[in-house]
């Protein structure tokens, strides 16, 4: 226990890619964790958003200390583009279906189920 | 004649009664008169063919045999046997010329008599029909060359016995008496016909010649003297049953129960004279032991029989017992080796014997004839203690039954003397050759005692006094048809028709017809040969004519004292000797032994058997019912529980895993999300340990 | 422990604490505004990265567009007239333990592969121009593509949510 502690503690102090890397991990399964908990489905795509920011440390801390120059950065700048147009078009049909149900649960939206 | 012709005429008067049978049983009630005539005419046709055939055979052709054979059956092998060859046939030699001549001559005067005494008859049409079924059955017994249709003829003259003896079967008495015939009669029959086989088994044939030329040729059935002895002693275990001889005797008085015409017919003349013909016939195969064992086998029958009829008091019951007797006469006969004697013995006695039924028939038909008359339903026309004093009264039948009792007895002038003559001097010869005194002794006390007990008949009969006057007066004599017969008869007892020498028929048509035959045995078990018997028999043949006649005569003289001069009184001996009395009365206590023992050990037996059935193998029977239900109940359980669950848990387990698996699919995106994260978690953590 | 780590700490933090508050909130504006935060945290982050432009773009467009929008959405797509919107989770417990696994295995791979990577030499310099060029040239298709996207997204959006629609 000891030990573990004395790791631990020596390991926080040189942030490193691992640290960037663990944050990254950490924000992901949030994001996972919202997406598939959520009942609303806005909250569903905040879920989502986590998850692609997730991503995007992911590829910027490579792209600062693995060795990727700057094509972690175009990368990430493609993720930022084409999670806005899917937000817009998710928020869409989000509306579209409120117009439709009259509600956001999307538990209550399943009429495609069996 | 030729030999063909007289063949055939043989065979026709076989052949003629089973026609007049076949027609009456089928369209006798529809015929005239129902159809007597036709059975009677055919039965004479026969017996002129019969003495057609004797005379001209006799004369003709007295060493010759004629013979007609043809193969029934040749199956060439069959299969764990070998080859199966029957050849049956018929032959006539001088045996059996004459004994046809008696069948036939017996038959037409016992159908004349049917005619009249059964007038009134139930079963008019039937009567007749059986009894020329009989006929043709007897026939053929004689005229067989076989052992095969010697056995036919054997069985069917069994049939028309208990056919004849239970024709008024309304009686209970009389189907009794039919059966107890017909079933001693067959434990005989089983005797005779292991005695055959044995013989087939040696030989493969039936054929008595074929037979005999195999002993002759030393082939011994099983390659044993003592063999050759069983055999013949079984054969003769066919003649025990059929002639009624010690211990199968006890169907004979039953036997009365039926027609008296029917008596003189079969229990008197002919069918219980087959058992004496057959041993004429297989005399050859006979060792001395089985003629010694036969020779016993008829004295002790003679002798029983003979106390027993002294006693009784039904008219046919004395002459059945008589009949007994004089049967065991003619088989002690032929044991001791008197071949022609008791052959002679045979024609003599279907001569008086029937002679003696008809007479007996006629008595009671005129008694019957009074009582029916008087509305009298109770007095037994048949108990000779109701008679009495009807000499007067029916004259012919007194003087014919005095001349059948004379030739019984013994009495000189008579056919009777002249055979029983013959047959005493041979007993004396067979003591002379083998020592077997008792033969002798035995022979001659019974010709006195049949001397009494027959003149016992005659005197209470129609001697002396009738009990009831009235009905005396009314009592006539029989009409023609049934004396004429009578008379008939009683003319054949003379002793001209058989020797023209009173005193011995040696020198008469039958002794020269009928030659005792070589016995093919092997010389060291056969009896003295027929040179050496005549020449004992010739020496004999005074001193058995001597005290024969002294015997005789002391039983006629003793019946007459105690009867008719009432010198000595039959009560006060019978009193005094009250156990003997009794025991001859009850026949020795024959009946009552056979039927305590063998009846009643069949019943035994039979209650067994039904115990054994109805427990165990009905017990089995339910049981396996039970078991099968048993079985079928845990089957079908089984298939209810066990096979349906079966199939039903497979039901179930789809259904459950259905319902189990129905929950994944809960259509909504987000729980899909968790499980494919979920799979990529297994996944790289499988890959990581492995 | 260095400024660089201190100030990386701090926004960690934010963007953690941020990300939680947006995922296990129970009121939509508390989880909208969480969000907010999250997306300032992971740009301090960018820069720390020495990701200038993309800090910023990560700012102009997820706060400024995504948030927005997921805000315009939430006010329209909810009839309740006050802030306080509830809503409820879904089947928890797995997705928490599912969560915690995922985050630990990512976490547990991460350690025990890069573990070691040092730190580059690196000269601060913007990244805007060098972006723009690599847009231009190496990633070329990508950029028009993107764009067509933006186009297509654009139409298909303003298609989709007109009024006139007859259900």
């Amino acid at each position: 226990m000891d030990v573990f502690l004395k790791g631990f503690f020596s390991w926080l102090p040189n942030v490193q890619l691992v640290h960037f890397l663990i944050v990254s991990a950490i924000l992901f399964s949030l994001g996972m964790y919202g997406i598939v908990t959520r009942k609303n489905a806005i909250l569903v795509l905040m879920g989502l958003e986590l998850v692609l920011n997730a991503a995007n440390i992911n590829f910027i801390a490579f792209s600062r200390y693995g060795g990727l120059n700057l094509d972690g950065q175009v990368a990430a700048i493609f993720v930022i583009i084409l999670a806005a147009a899917e937000a817009a078009i998710a928020l869409a049909i989000v509306l579209n279906i409120y117009h439709r149900f009259q509600t956001v649960n999307i538990d209550e939206v399943s009429n495609l189920k069996e | 004649m030729s030999h063909d012709l007289l063949i055939q005429l043989s065979i026709a008067t076989l052949l003629l009664p089973l026609l007049g049978f076949a027609l009456l049983i089928f369209f006798g009630k529809r015929l005239p008169r129902q159809g007597d005539w036709l059975e009677t005419g055919s039965i004479s046709i026969s017996l002129v063919f019969a003495l057609i055939v004797m005379v001209q055979k006799l004369t003709l052709y007295p060493d010759q045999t004629l013979t007609l054979n043809f193969t029934w059956v040749d199956f060439q092998n069959v299969p764990g046997i070998g080859p199966l060859k029957i050849v049956l046939g018929f032959s006539v030699d001088n045996l059996a010329a004459i004994m046809t001549a008696v069948v036939a001559l017996v038959s037409t005067a016992v159908h004349f008599f049917s005619i009249g005494y059964m007038h009134d008859d139930v079963r008019y049409s039937r009567y007749f029909a059986f009894l020329g079924f009989f006929s043709f059955s007897m026939l053929m017994i004689v005229l067989a060359d076989n052992l095969f249709l010697l056995y036919v003829g054997w069985e069917l003259v069994g049939i028309s016995s208990y056919l004849l003896i239970g024709h008024w079967y309304e009686r209970k008495s009389a189907s009794d008496a039919a059966i107890k015939a017909f079933v001693v009669n067959r434990i005989g029959d089983v005797g005779f016909f292991i005695g055959i086989n044995i013989l087939y088994a040696t030989f493969h044939t039936f054929g008595l010649k074929e037979i005999f030329e195999g002993i002759h040729s030393g082939t011994l059935p099983y390659g044993s003297e003592g063999w050759l002895t069983a055999a013949g002693v079984l054969i003769f275990c066919g003649a025990v049953g059929k002639s009624a001889q010690f211990p199968l005797h006890v169907w004979l008085p039953d036997a009365m129960e039926g027609p008296t015409p029917v008596s003189a017919l079969i229990h008197a003349a002919t069918m219980v004279a087959a058992g004496v013909y057959l041993l004429a016939r297989t005399f050859p195969v006979m060792t001395a032991e089985a003629l010694t064992i036969i020779a016993y086998v008829g004295a002790i029958t003679a002798f029983i029989s003979a106390t027993i009829a002294i006693a009784q008091n039904d008219i046919k019951k004395v002459l059945a017992y008589s009949t007994i007797s004089q049967l065991g006469y003619m088989v002690m006969a032929l044991g001791v080796g008197a071949y022609t004697a008791g052959f002679f013995h045979l024609v003599t006695h279907a001569m008086f014997k029937a002679g003696l039924f008809l007479g007996s028939g006629s008595v009671i038909y005129a008694l019957h004839q009074v009582l029916h008359h008087q509305g009298d339903h109770q007095t037994d026309a048949q108990d000779i203690r109701n008679m009495g004093g009807l000499k007067a009264k029916m004259p012919v039948t007194f003087w014919t039954f005095l001349m059948y009792t004379l030739a019984i007895s013994g009495m000189p002038l008579t056919s009777g003397f002249l055979s029983k003559d013959e047959i005493l001097a041979g007993t004396l010869a067979f003591n002379g050759l083998t020592g077997h005194v008792f033969i002798p002794i035995v022979g001659f006390l019974v010709a006195g005692l049949t001397a009494f007990y027959m003149f016992r008949l005659v005197i209470l009969t129609f001697l002396g006094e009738h009990k009831d006057a009235h009905r005396l007066e009314h009592i006539h004599e029989s009409p023609l048809v049934l004396t004429v017969p009578l008379i008939v008869l009683a003319a054949l007892c003379f002793f001209v028709f058989f020797s023209f020498n009173p005193f011995s028929a040696a020198s008469g048509w039958v002794a020269h017809a009928i030659v005792r035959p070589e016995s093919v045995v092997p010389v060291s078990v056969a009896a003295s040969t027929a040179e050496t018997f005549e020449e004992a028999l010739h020496h004999a043949h005074i001193p058995a004519m001597l005290m024969s006649l002294l015997a005789a005569g002391l039983g006629i003289v003793a019946a007459f004292s105690v009867y008719y001069w009432k010198k000595i009184s039959a009560d006060a001996v019978a009193a005094r000797l009250r156990f003997v009395h009794v025991f001859l009365l009850n026949k020795w206590g024959f009946d009552d032994l056979y039927n305590n023992v063998v009846v009643g050990g069949t019943h035994v037996f039979t209650a067994v058997l039904r115990w054994f059935d109805d427990t165990i193998v009905d017990g089995l029977v339910n049981g396996s019912g039970s078991v099968t239900k048993l079985t079928s109940f845990v089957s079908g359980r089984f298939d209810a529980q066990a096979v349906d669950g079966l199939v039903n848990l497979t039901a179930y387990v789809s259904g459950a895993s259905g319902l189990i698996l129905r929950k994944f699919q809960t259509g909504k995106v987000q729980t899909y999300i968790v499980f494919a994260v979920m799979g990529v978690m297994i996944f790289y953590f499988v890959f990581r340990l492995f | 422990m260095q400024l660089f780590d201190i100030v990386f700490y701090a926004f960690a933090l934010i963007t953690i604490v941020s990300g939680f508050v947006v995922v296990f909130s129970r009121n939509i504006i508390y989880s909208a505004f969480s969000l907010l935060f999250t997306f300032f945290g992971v740009a301090g982050l960018y820069v720390l990265l020495h990701a200038d432009f993309l800090a910023v773009t990560q700012v102009l467009i997820y706060v400024g567009g995504i948030l927005v929008l997921l805000l315009f959405g939430i006010m329209l797509t909810n009839r309740a007239v006050n802030v306080e919107i509830k809503t409820g989770t879904l089947h928890a417990v797995p997705a928490l333990i599912l969560a915690a696994v995922v985050a630990g295995t990512l976490s547990g791979l991460f350690y025990s592969t890069w573990s070691d990577e040092g730190t580059p030499a690196s000269t601060l310099q913007t990244t805007t121009r060098t972006l723009g060029e690599l847009l231009m040239t190496s990633y070329l298709l990508p950029f028009e593509v993107a764009s067509v996207v933006l186009l297509v997204a654009l139409i298909g959006a303003a298609w989709t949510s007109r009024r006139s629609r007859k259900i």
